[in-house]
């Protein structure tokens, strides 16, 4: 099952013929990724490693009959991106562009409420499902297919907790990086509750961070609706107030959004939340009893 | 990015927000001449970029040009020390030169945006002159709410509604409605993270005015606004983080010993964490990207060893679509060409690995590798003493 994507995924690449669109969209295809199509406005009837490039995503619809859309255009320029491929009819949007300015995430997040549109990121990297599809710029050898949800603010810190939990030998079902800006498409609760629905995620691994009140919002949702185990870490527990940790929306605001408000929320919803991120794999373990 | 409260204000008269007449000044020559033109009493306030001045001698009323230089005499130079800058201080080197005006009432009125609904909110409150958080942890029922659509902007019936629950009337509450909006477009138009009135003034003459004005901006749309990035006060900033700026390295100084280098803002706040964890203190944060070429690790290396406070230095890197090799190359290659003495924990994780800890192993530095997060961090812990 897994979430969101899987071998029926059809995607077309915004910005393919960019270095970074083409050099991960190779990365995708090579793990059996289908991409169907590349959209770069003034460079359609080119191709790209073979992928057909069209001038806009509705040619690219058109055409190729995707359904996917993974995102690679500048940050300027990304939320037009996004609302064209909502436009088109393309259901899931992945957006990878970090620096996006906090007012387009706005605008796009009320240009698409209501719709039936998942947007996935802005400033992320992107889904995963072990063995079925990858959406995004993780390096997938370090996954393996299983039961195991994996959802993050965070990159890097993500692929840490997957190396682990694979070198358990717990594969995962699949991996969101729902990104590090303060106005993300995707919640901690909309992939929590997905997860509730995929018979083949048994457990989760759920990664937050300082800033906002995501985690306290997940927290609430698996205490009222959420029945199966967590465990949890949050980055930036040593953060200084008022500063931004790299990612836009890594801040403690006016005393909120601290690591250890977050903790002590998810901790009351009877999640298992590590201090340190080197104990992610080994807790997942214990909880599921095969350590 | 931060402002100054003239630049602030500034900005704000450009969008119609009512602010007092003055300007700013860099010598009390300077402080006396704007006093002299403006007439009457004055207030000189200290512009550096943190709050709590008032109650650290920053702010003085100045009822003559004479009296204007002299108070801005003795603000000027002063290392001023409040809540928010730290015990260190911060050096003042310039003054806003403002009318006083007779005050009849102070109100808080701030635009920011709320993550959780996704759009920005307009608070309003009676309790001018207190800090937002404070009043929302004491009267939490005192401060009113109204989110906006950037697209539609604060509608006048939005403004309405916090004129009418702020018990204004007559022309106060018209100008009031006409402030609020003025503030929202200023906010919207300008790509700000913050605008706060605090306090919003009312004067004895029902008068609506910014007696204080502070604005941030997203750093992320600063491009569009090159006239507002041309505020940038790089003297208000830590040096270090300045140099890290120019080579679009995420760095925020700390006050530990363990220097840190680290791929992804994450992970890199993870390492704080589990050296803290382990009884250690960072003495900062840096994320070198998920690339960590060469080049970057070896201006990060110079930024992190500039700092005269780190004793040991903890380098974790997980390299995904980055090959390890590649990254122990450029350490290796990084720290011969800086002659790095101190001793640096490396932990790589990720492709190619093993050839990764090889190069690290073979090249003859202080490097001491280690296997996993944990084992670092307790390494580089025992090495900073």
């Amino acid at each position: 099952m897994a979430i969101w994507v899987d071998e029926n995924t059809k995607v077309v690449v915004q910005g393919l013929t960019g270095k970074e669109g083409q050099f991960h969209a190779a990365r995708c295809r090579e793990y059996g990724t289908k991409i169907v199509a590349g959209v770069t406005p003034g460079k359609g009837g080119q191709e790209v490693d073979g992928v057909p490039v069209f001038d806009t995503v509705e040619q690219a619809r058109k055409a190729t009959g995707c359904n996917a859309s993974l995102i690679f255009v500048p940050p300027l320029l990304a939320a037009d991106a996004i609302l064209e491929a909502a436009d088109a009819g393309i259901e899931l949007i992945v957006c990878i562009t970090e620096g996006i300015p906090a007012k387009d995430e706005v605008l796009v997040r009320q240009a698409l409420r209501g719709t039936q549109v998942r947007l996935i990121g802005p400033n992320c990297p992107g889904i995963i499902s072990p063995g079925k599809a990858k959406l995004g710029i993780m390096p997938a050898h370090i996954h393996r297919e299983g039961s195991i949800g994996v959802v993050s603010r965070s990159g890097t810190l993500t692929y840490e907790a997957v190396d682990q939990l694979t070198k358990l030998g717990m594969g995962q079902s699949t991996c969101v990086g729902i990104g590090g800006d303060p106005v993300p498409g995707t919640s901690f609760v909309d992939v929590l509750a997905a997860f509730q629905e995929d018979p083949q995620t048994e457990a989760v691994v759920l990664i937050g961070e300082i800033g906002g009140t995501a985690e306290e919002e997940a927290a609430q949702f698996v205490s009222s609706r959420f029945t199966k185990p967590v465990v949890a870490f949050i980055a930036g527990q040593t953060a200084p107030p008022g500063r931004r940790m790299g990612h836009a929306g890594a801040i403690i605001a006016g005393g909120k959004g601290t690591a250890k408000e977050k903790m002590e929320a998810l901790q009351a919803a009877g999640i298992h939340v590590v201090p340190t991120p080197a104990e992610i794999g080994i807790t997942m373990a214990k909880v599921l009893g095969r350590a | 990015m931060k402002v100054h409260e003239y630049q602030a204000k500034e900005i704000l008269a450009r969008f119609g927000v009512a602010v007092p007449r003055g300007r700013v000044a860099f010598t009390p020559e300077e402080a006396k001449a704007i006093a002299r033109e403006l007439g009457g009493r004055v207030v000189v306030k200290a512009q550096v970029h943190a709050g709590g001045r008032g109650k650290a001698g920053g702010v003085k009323l100045a009822s003559s040009p004479e009296e204007a230089a002299q108070v801005a005499g003795q603000i000027l130079g002063m290392k001023l020390v409040s809540v928010q800058t730290g015990p260190e201080g911060k050096l003042v080197r310039k003054v806003l030169v403002e009318e006083a005006l007779p005050i009849a009432r102070e109100l808080y009125l701030g635009v920011v945006l709320d993550r959780s609904r996704g759009l920005p909110v307009m608070m309003v409150s009676a309790f001018g002159g207190m800090e937002i958080e404070e009043i929302a942890r004491e009267h939490p029922e005192a401060i009113l709410k109204e989110h906006f659509d950037p697209i539609l902007g604060l509608r006048p019936f939005q403004a309405r509604k916090l004129g009418f629950a702020l018990g204004l009337s007559g022309n106060t509450f018209k100008e009031f409605v006409a402030f609020a909006q003025a503030l929202a477009r200023a906010y919207n138009e300008t790509d700000a993270s913050l605008a706060e009135i605090n306090p919003l003034l009312v004067t004895a003459d029902g008068r609506v005015l910014a007696l204080d004005a502070k604005m941030n901006f997203d750093d992320n749309a600063l491009s569009r606004h090159p006239e507002i990035a041309a505020m940038r006060d790089v003297e208000e900033e830590d040096p270090f983080e300045v140099e890290a700026s120019k080579y679009d390295l995420n760095y925020i100084k700390l006050d530990g010993n363990i220097g840190c280098m680290v791929n992804g803002a994450g992970l890199a706040m993870a390492t704080m964490d589990i050296i803290k964890h382990y009884g250690g203190s960072p003495a900062n944060f840096l994320d070198v990207g998920g690339g960590a070429s060469q080049e970057r690790v070896e201006n990060a290396f110079r930024i992190l060893l500039s700092d005269p406070n780190v004793k040991a230095v903890l380098i974790n890197i997980f390299g995904g679509i980055v090959r390890c090799d590649m990254i122990a190359a450029g350490v290796v290659a990084a720290a011969r060409n800086l002659e790095v003495r101190l001793p640096i924990v490396v932990r790589l994780e990720g492709t190619n690995v093993e050839e990764g800890r090889r190069i690290l192993a073979e090249s003859g530095l202080p490097l001491h590798p280690a296997g996993t997060m944990a084992e670092a961090a307790k390494k580089v812990v025992e090495l900073a003493g």
